[in-house]
């Protein structure tokens, strides 16, 4: 039986919430923004009005103010858009058990098993889509089709508060027109390489050769295929499933704009120690180190590296950051912001290769040293033990990494 | 323009099985009113003044009213003249 699989996506979520609780800015361009004290300034959200004047995700708030001197600009509130977040999921629930929420404004639902009772996807959709106006007064796209990645298309073709069907009778119609970059997983880089191949909609993606595209991009080029021929099975997880962990990373934005190595050493410093010590306290040792880097022109990239032996040592994942960004940065910009990430976890305890030109009585010493640091941490506070590296520059090292980093969405694959 | 939205003192009753349901209410200008009965209690949205909560539509002194619980916190509408 075909699945019906609806993708509801929250229009400008952020934005809407706010501009529910602000009914004096009714007709203003209103954006939510960072902090500009802290340096987070930049725009999160902008309604409709904003973004027709220009403004968008990411913009410095100068910038948007000169683009559109009578923006309207509100700072964050989180913990209300994941007040919100939940009362949507609440609506979902209502209508199907499987629910997968992807970020805090999107979710699928799998309604296959729901409709002899609630009618088929268009009629669910609609009354999603009236209720969560009524109920939350804000607005959400959806897309209906028989796969996850078609319905994520659908909920993105009208917008705001739209819905769109995707069946095997149209989407060579409407969705094979779309350009290749609205498919999930075809970033800048990708769409770079398959517009240099003729390539620029999800139809010529679609007809293109599968073995052409795996020499192209490797496996994504096969994934990309079949996401484009609609042959995604991947289903929709049930709701409250969580991935296990998969990664640990943190990542910041720094007080002030990063300018040499010694800057940029005692950010990664703070961010392997807190990526160390959340890998600690979870017990597990991680396989690969990768840092991310955005410049002050906000363009941004990542790099990572295979370790040779599993590790929970600050100092051996501070390396490998280190030796990450001497190879792979050229000092073109300043910095704004850097994150350190270790992945393919293993359990701390698995027996490894013991190596016959490592020092293995260091290595035990620097983990003990570790663990000595995390248990006067936990008891006297972050900053009670530093390494006097840090001391260097006290702006810089006086970031608490560990207690301020965030939570990001889990990927498409959800490790599978 | 004045704020639409009135944060109000609400006297609550828990049943047993608990349910909740508003019995007074104080308004900004400290008078008390009685909620006479409950029409409805579903989740909504207020557009105009700015929120959304669980609204009682609720009747008071022979009129029809809507009172709302915003997660923690009651609030009613401002009637404009």
């Amino acid at each position: 039986m075909e699945r019906i699989i609806l993708h509801s996506d929250a229009n400008c979520f952020y934005a809407s919430v706010e501009m529910l609780y602000h009914p004096e800015y009714a007709g203003c361009p209103l954006a939510v923004g960072g902090d500009p004290e802290a340096r987070h300034g930049i725009i999160l959200t902008a309604n409709y009005i904003a973004k027709k004047k220009g403004i968008k995700t990411g913009q410095a708030l100068w910038q948007a103010k000169m683009a559109c001197p009578d923006l309207v600009i509100v700072p964050p509130r989180m913990d209300l858009y994941l007040k919100f977040s939940s009362m949507l999921r609440e609506i979902y629930g209502e209508y199907t058990n499987l629910v997968e929420p992807y970020g805090c404004d999107e979710a699928w639902l799998d309604v296959t098993d729901s409709t002899v009772l609630k009618g088929g996807g268009r009629k669910i959709a609609e009354e999603i889509s009236r209720r969560v106006k009524r109920e939350l007064g804000i607005t959400v796209s959806i897309g209906i089709s028989w796969n996850k990645i078609f319905a994520k298309l659908g909920s993105d073709y009208k917008k705001p508060d739209g819905i769109t069907a995707f069946t095997k009778e149209n989407y060579k119609e409407l969705l094979w027109r779309l350009p290749a970059a609205d498919l999930l997983y075809v970033g800048r880089s990708t769409r770079n390489t398959l517009n240099c191949y003729g390539i620029k909609t999800i139809g010529e993606l679609a007809l293109s050769d599968p073995k052409f595209l795996e020499r192209l991009l490797g496996k994504m080029g096969l994934v990309l295929y079949t996401f484009a021929n609609g042959w995604d099975e991947s289903s929709v997880s049930p709701q409250g499933y969580e991935a296990p962990v998969k990664s640990i990373g943190n990542s910041t934005t720094t007080p002030r704009d990063l300018e040499n190595n010694l800057d940029v050493q005692i950010v990664l410093m703070a961010l392997a120690e807190s990526v160390a010590a959340r890998l600690r306290k979870h017990g597990f040792k991680c396989k690969v180190v990768s840092i991310s880097i955005r410049d002050n022109g906000l363009y941004s990239f990542s790099r990572q590296k295979k370790l040779e032996r599993p590790t929970d040592i600050t100092n051996e994942i501070m390396k490998a950051a280190n030796e990450l960004f001497q190879e792979h940065y050229n000092w073109q910009h300043p910095i704004r912001s850097l994150g350190v990430r270790v992945e393919s976890l293993v359990l701390s305890d698995i027996p490894i290769q013991l190596d016959l030109f490592v020092s293995e009585e260091q290595r035990e010493k620097q983990e003990k040293m570790d663990q000595a640091v995390d248990e006067i941490r936990r008891q006297f506070g972050y900053f009670s033990v530093q390494k006097a590296f840090m001391y260097q520059d006290k702006a810089l090292a006086s970031l608490d990494a560990q207690s301020s980093h965030t939570v990001h969405p889990i990927g498409y694959f959800n490790g599978r | 323009m004045e704020n639409a939205k009135v944060y109000v003192d609400v006297l609550v009753n828990f049943d047993n099985d608990g349910t909740m349901s508003p019995v007074d209410f104080i308004w900004e200008d400290g008078e008390k009113y009685h909620v006479d009965r409950i029409f409805a209690r579903e989740r909504c949205a207020s557009r105009k003044a700015g929120g959304t909560g669980i609204c009682y539509t609720i009747m008071v002194n022979g009129k029809e009213s809507h009172l709302y619980y915003e997660f923690d916190k009651w609030f009613m509408e401002r009637r404009c003249s």
